[in-house]
């Protein structure tokens, strides 16, 4: 009875895994691709040569099981950094990422001290 | 107090003065120094009479490979034609032309009215494998050597500039 279970839950979760490494959506990620031929419309946006092109070795890459960064890695290492809407955290980019965190901290600690004051 | 507050307003101000200076100075032109220096990628591309298929291997044998990404409807690869007629009479270098997305028919009168400059003749019917080699637009050309390290990748027409520049790399 315990094997049973056991076993069912097994199968459950190695469904639930499998549906999981499916669901990665063609359409978001032609969304975050930049088409490097066109005047600021995305690889979804474009009907362009290239912008063809990406779709299908985008449909490739999903096929071959890759996820969601991996693709978005593998448009980097091809094209640069420019191809993708949102950026990837790396030493370049750090500051682009942190420096809203830190606006907010210094932000609120103006107001604070702002509002304290006039108290 | 209203220090501080002078000293974050001045720090906010030359802030964005030095975000729009960097912006603004910046070359927004698409550059491809990040794609040289690299390995070449990993490719299995078939011949264009369907014989066999090319991969790096090819790549190995040659002390330069110049891979050049063409087609019969490419107004700019009628131009930078004699330049590759030119490169091909070198030694010490090896041209892979990869057909990109064209009919074959159009491709052969093309060759066979400007001349066939390519050692090795490929096809990317779909330009699917052009995008392992970050080709967006043709024609496009990448130098590669022995050790299948990408020299340099001309995006556009070849120039003689870039003609003399080949023959400086690989003499």
């Amino acid at each position: 009875m315990k094997l049973n279970f056991f076993l069912l839950l097994f199968i459950f979760f190695s469904k639930f895994s499998f549906a999981v490494e499916k669901t990665v959506d063609p359409n978001l990620i032609h969304k975050n691709l930049r088409c490097l031929v066109c005047q600021g419309q995305s690889i979804s946006d474009s009907n362009s040569d290239f912008a063809q092109t990406i779709k299908l070795v985008v449909k490739d890459l999903i096929d071959e099981g890759k996820t969601e960064d991996e693709i978005y890695e593998f448009m980097s290492d091809k094209y640069g950094d420019w191809i993708v809407f949102k950026p990837r955290f790396n030493t370049q980019n750090s500051l682009l990422w942190i420096l809203p965190y830190i606006a907010l901290i210094f932000g609120g600690f103006f107001i604070f001290s702002f509002l304290k004051k006039r108290q | 107090m209203q220090k501080i507050i002078k000293i974050t307003i001045l720090f906010i101000f030359l802030f964005v003065i030095g975000i729009f200076y960097i912006s603004l100075t910046r070359d927004t032109n698409y550059n491809t120094s990040s794609l040289t220096n690299k390995e070449a990628p990993e490719f299995k591309i078939i011949s264009f009479d369907n014989s066999n298929f090319f991969t790096r291997d090819d790549i190995k044998k040659n002390n330069y490979t110049l891979i050049n990404f063409w087609a019969s409807w490419c107004a700019p690869c009628k131009i930078e034609h004699p330049i590759l007629m030119k490169l091909s009479q070198t030694k010490n270098l090896v041209i892979l032309g990869i057909n990109f997305k064209d009919k074959e028919p159009q491709a052969k009168t093309f060759l066979s009215e400007l001349g066939n400059p390519y050692d090795l003749l490929a096809k990317d019917k779909n330009g699917k494998q052009s995008v392992r080699f970050g080709v967006y637009g043709i024609p496009e050309s990448i130098l590669i050597n022995k050790d299948l390290m990408i020299i340099q990748k001309f995006v556009g027409p070849l120039s003689f500039e870039d003609y003399n520049n080949i023959i400086k790399i690989i003499e």
